[in-house]
């Protein structure tokens, strides 16, 4: 059983008790500890169940790379589910839950799946769920949704803050190790800007656990006075529970600080995502001890040897009472001695090599440690926690020679410098053949914009092991970093003593010639059971590249992302294809280094803070109205002003028949509005739109298209000229940034020798269509202007004041109906809409929505850009061929609409459609054809782009693009409906309603 | 994230403050032009693994467009220039054949 012990824990309070729950059972532990090491003081040795087995898991590790001790942590809106353990700070009232089982831990259902291992290997789900196709949607996919899934997510809404956060940096410093502390310590005396980051909430990170003397003073004491040195700088910042998560283009570094986890009730935002720019940056972020490869190294009560040392002696908790300690290195040891030290039986020390004669070893032996050379744990007994082990020959078939009671096993097989930082941005490795491990390429780092390295890596990242070669290391590295940055410093580190090593032997299979079953039960991937025998499987069945036999054996991608035991993974797919380790080579490591919450991604940009709302002058008086908005690119449009009860297609309805039997208020204040200005604008408009500009006389609009250089349908707009060299061109609503930026590329970039400049007014003018019959009436009576059909005819502007307010009046229509669109100054908006409203009060005047808006021009056959066109679709098309000009010798797209496909006769064009039986068309239906094509699916030769109910006409209107569609009036299609159904219409004019424009003339 | 100077109002820019806008120095084709011509003009575009001309706009700044002549492998910045140019200033020519030996502008149009 694991327990906590007497005395001892450099980490916890024992004076300040901490209750927490797991799976529902009220625990203590101390402050200070992790939720993980109070886990184990509870004895709670088993902690989860595996991914795809179900198998019992409990801890293997101490920090991040931890890959079982994964639980859902909180309740309510701050449930998360995924969280690590060992990684989470101990508080009053936390509340975890273990994952992956059911109904609970000890009983599981789906723990079904580990007698049925044999029949779930590698690729099993590709092999598998591959036939029969008809099999995918019902049978496999809910099979497989129902298994899939690490964790529930969340269901309320998360009631913390997250805030984002810039910093620039001369130097960053990611790791608050020795060797980061010194490399800090060491650069900050050149002046530079330092910011040093600590991922866990304490500073010095292995050295004070293993017993460093750093300057003839234990770590520790160092650590404490090297922090406070630092912290009495100006020029350097240190933050814990801050973890560099990904190193970035040009010194980009993202950074997530864990502010408020560990004290839930502390004021302010919960996570922080610094974003820095860092002139260098100096990583320090340390090594992972691997695992080792043994049948049955996933019991509960295996651990990584350095994760042991680190729970006695950071938190005095125990894994066991007695623990045999298996190894291939000399730093194993530690842990030996550690768990003496704390009044605990090592029976033994396995050790993979032949010899092993070090201080260490001989410190263990001289204590009465039996150590066992050339041995190998070839069996784990036990299910849900260790019993014992079996002993065999390290090189052997895993016989076992004799068995050993115990209730932990310490394992060790090398160490992993974290390279994750350095990769991220193009830093290569090296194999280090001495420690059987990658570490960074010094002749290969990441550059930045001067092309020279911004990236350094000091101490046991970057292979330095030893704690005296990793405070030299670390100066060496400040040296440098110092260096890029323009200061010349000497760093004269202190002197790090600890025993001497002897060097490691690579073990990746343990036993050596283990027996196929035997290598079925040891696991390289915990959280995705991956076994030994998974990544043998992938070689044989030809995986050579080892991105292949990731994906395929799902190695390394879960949470954790292999941090244990890629190495391990791969070393074994090189043996299994005769290869060498660097040739078979890592995967491509990928921020983040640990996964980061949504929150702090999200930052403050959530709810009414995720993007900005544009409203319009007259905004809240439609909200006065009850209206019902729509989002048009960010703008809030009105759809329709349901009155009492009034459902929303009863207000669309009379809001049409109001505005076409009286008189109607369009806010079309957010039509984009650009004024295009300069000697050559009217050059420039008969290049950026299809039709010709030049010819328009002030005082005049006309309807122009605008196309992209591949010739198809970009914006549309009435385009006023205001003067010789001036034109305002309106543009569609959500248009108007992007036209805009459109016709800057075109001015900047290629005709930068014309004399224009284009200025957005669309925010400057409240714009309001008064439409209908009854529109002059209402107008005449706001008094100021003079209106009539001779003094403005249709598609002509002028100038004036109505109702006192300065105003533009447009004389155009986009509902077939007499229509003045009235431009005013946005702060008088407001007050031209009421008194629009007050003087049209017994005219029936009535505000109509964007919905009704639809439906009046659908009536009349025009094209609405996002319905008729979809970025594939030509004005030749549209039929609007008449606004495309053939006198011109060019325009924007005018080439593009020259190629073959684009004068192909059989594209499809714009129709009418109405059903027989009065009946609306369901949008987006396509009309099908005879024969089948290649996926034996139905051929088509239209589809529907715009479908309503016309109130006016008293039935269903429709447009639609079909093939030769103009051709075939009267012609009967059948569309597909969603319910399999078809649905026959009739190919008619697109204009509903007043063809011969009538209306509009008055 | 990159970082690249605008060379019109001097601010160094975030990667967030600017919108790409693929290849640089590419030569319009129009109305007249072979189906060939206008193909490459239109879709074809260098993706190289080193020296790239490319253009940006400083959007979410001054507005202006502007070239970059970067490597995008090693992600080193040669330099940032007008985008009212043919052909790239010569001392960024000559800085990129510093890293670049033989590098040949003329010969990569």
């Amino acid at each position: 059983m694991s327990f906590r012990l007497e005395t001892g824990g450099r980490l916890i309070d024992r004076g300040a008790p901490r209750r927490f729950a797991f799976d529902g059972v009220e625990c203590t532990g101390f402050a200070g500890d992790t939720l993980a090491a109070a886990l184990l003081a509870n004895d709670h040795m088993m902690v989860g169940r595996s991914f795809k087995y179900h198998r019992p898991r409990g801890l293997v590790a101490s920090g991040v790379e931890e890959p079982n001790a994964l639980v859902g942590l909180g309740i309510g809106g701050r449930f998360e589910p995924n969280q690590r353990a060992t990684m989470t700070e101990l508080f009053d009232g936390l509340v975890a839950e273990s994952q992956n089982r059911f109904p609970s831990l000890a009983f599981d259902v789906g723990a079904v799946n580990a007698r049925l291992a044999r029949f779930l290997p590698a690729g099993f789900y590709y092999k598998t769920f591959l036939w029969p196709r008809a099999f995918w949607k019902h049978v496999y996919e809910p099979v497989i949704r129902q298994s899939a899934g690490l964790g529930q997510a969340p269901t309320e809404t998360d009631p913390d803050a997250y805030e984002h956060f810039h910093a620039h940096v001369d130097l960053l410093v990611i790791g608050g190790g020795i060797a980061g502390l010194q490399a800090a310590l060491s650069a900050a005396q050149s002046g530079a800007q330092v910011l040093l980051i600590e991922q866990t909430a304490h500073w010095g990170g292995r050295a004070p656990v293993d017993g460093v003397i750093v300057d003839g003073m234990p770590a520790g004491a160092w650590v404490a006075q090297t922090v406070a040195a630092l912290q009495a700088m100006d020029n350097v910042h240190l933050r814990l529970r801050m973890q560099g998560t990904g190193v970035f283009d040009h010194g980009y570094v993202l950074a997530h600080e864990r502010l408020t986890d560990h004290a839930p009730d502390a004021p302010g935002p919960r996570h922080r995502l610094w974003k820095i720019r860092a002139q260098q940056i100096v990583t320090a972020t340390g090594a992972i001890e691997r695992p080792l490869a043994f049948p049955g190294n996933d019991v509960p009560g295996v651990m990584l040897a350095s994760a042991m040392r680190d729970y006695v002696v950071n938190w005095a908790v125990a894994p066991g009472r007695r623990t045999v300690v298996v190894t291939n290195n000399d730093d194993a040891y530690r842990t030996a001695l550690a768990l003496l030290d704390a009044g605990l039986e090592v029976p033994a020390i396995l050790d993979a090599r032949d010899a092993a004669d070090g201080p260490l070893p001989q410190q263990a032996r001289a204590r009465g440690i039996p150590v066992r050379t050339g041995r190998a744990v070839v069996k784990v007994k036990g299910t849900t926690r260790v019993k014992g082990v079996g002993i065999g020959n390290a090189g052997g078939i895993g016989l076992a020679t004799d068995t050993i009671a115990c209730d932990a096993v310490a394992m060790s097989g090398g160490w992993s410098p974290v390279v994750h930082l350095w990769s991220h941005c193009g830093g290569k490795l090296t194999w280090d053949n001495t420690h059987a491990m990658f570490r960074p390429d010094p002749d290969r780092a990441p550059t930045g914009a001067d092309g020279q390295p911004f990236v350094h890596v000091a101490g046991s990242a970057n292979g330095a092991l030893h704690a005296t070669d990793c405070l030299d290391d670390a100066a060496r590295a400040a040296v440098a970093a110092a260096a890029a940055l323009g200061h010349q410093i000497t760093a004269q580190p202190p002197r790090a003593d600890a025993p001497a090593e002897a060097p490691m032997q690579p073990v990746w299979v343990m036993p050596g010639r283990a027996s196929p079953a035997q290598r079925m039960k040891m696991f390289l991937d915990y959280q995705n059971d991956v076994k030994v025998s998974d990544v043998q499987l992938a070689a044989r069945e030809g995986y050579e590249s080892v991105e292949h036999t990731k994906r395929y054996t799902t190695l390394g991608m879960a949470t954790d992302q292999g941090k244990l035991s890629n190495i391990n993974g791969l070393a074994i797919l090189a043996d299994s294809l005769g290869a060498e380790i660097p040739q078979v080579g890592t995967t491509t490591f990928r921020p983040p280094y640990t996964p980061l919450t949504f929150g702090a991604i999200a930052g403050e940009a959530r709810g009414d803070l995720f993007q900005p709302v544009r409203k319009t002058p007259m905004h809240d008086w439609h909200t006065e109205q009850g209206a019902v908005f729509e989002p048009v690119g960010q703008w809030r449009r009105p759809y329709a002003y349901p009155r009492k009860g009034e459902s929303r297609a009863q207000a669309v309805q009379r809001e049409v028949s109001n505005t076409r039997e009286n008189v109607g208020l369009l806010d079309a204040s957010t039509l984009g509005k650009l004024l295009v200005t300069g000697p050559d604008a009217a050059e420039f408009l008969d290049r950026v739109y299809t039709n010709m500009m030049s010819t328009l006389k002030p005082g005049r609009c006309r309807y122009g298209l605008m196309c992209s250089e591949n010739g198809f349908l970009m914006d549309d707009g009435v385009v006023a000229r205001l003067s010789e060299d001036s034109f305002l061109c309106h543009t569609t609503s959500g248009g108007a940034e992007h036209v805009h930026a459109h016709l800057e590329e075109w001015l900047q970039t290629e005709w930068w020798d014309l004399k224009v400049h284009v200025i957005n007014l669309t925010e400057q003018f409240a714009q309001v269509a008064v439409v209908g019959p009854k529109a002059r009436v209402l107008l005449d009576r706001l008094g100021g202007m003079d209106l009539s059909r001779e003094a403005l005819s249709f598609m002509g502007w002028v100038e004036g004041e109505l109702a006192g307010i300065p105003a533009r009046v447009y004389r155009i229509s986009f509902s077939g109906e007499l229509s003045f669109e009235v431009a005013v100054p946005a702060g008088q908006g407001r007050a031209f809409w009421d008194a629009c409203l007050d003087a049209g009060a017994d005219l029936g005047v009535a505000p109509y929505g964007t919905e009704a808006l639809h439906i009046m021009r659908a009536e009349k056959g025009f094209i609405m850009i996002g319905d008729e066109t979809d970025g594939t679709v030509i004005p030749q098309d549209l039929g609007l061929d008449w606004a495309v000009s053939k006198k011109k010798a060019d325009f924007i797209g005018k080439r593009a609409q020259e190629r073959v496909h684009m004068t192909d006769p059989d594209r499809w064009k714009l129709v009418g459609l109405e059903t027989l039986d009065g009946s609306v068309l369901p949008d987006g239906a396509y009309a099908v054809d005879d024969g089948l094509n290649a996926n034996g699916q139905c051929n088509t030769q239209g589809r529907v782009t715009s479908t309503y109910h016309s109130p006016t006409l008293g039935r269903g209107i429709a447009m639609g693009l079909v093939r030769h569609g103009p051709d075939r009036m009267g012609e009967v299609l059948n569309f597909m409906r969603t319910d399999g159904r078809t649905q026959p219409a009739r190919i008619v004019s697109p204009v509903f309603y007043d063809p011969e424009g009538e209306k509009q003339n008055v | 994230m990159l970082r690249l100077t605008c060379p019109y109002c001097g601010a160094a820019a975030d990667e967030t403050e600017l919108t790409p806008g693929g290849e640089a120095h590419l030569t319009r084709h129009g109305p007249g032009s072979s189906d060939e011509a206008f193909e490459g003009y239109l879709f074809l575009r260098k993706n190289p693994y080193g020296v790239h001309f490319e253009r940006w706009r400083h959007a979410h700044g001054c507005g202006k467009w502007f070239h970059a002549a970067r490597d995008t492998r090693s992600l080193q910045v040669f330099g940032t220039y007008s985008a009212q140019v043919t052909r790239p200033p010569q001392d960024i020519i000559d800085r990129i054949a510093a890293t670049h030996p033989g590098f040949d502008w003329e010969a990569g149009q």
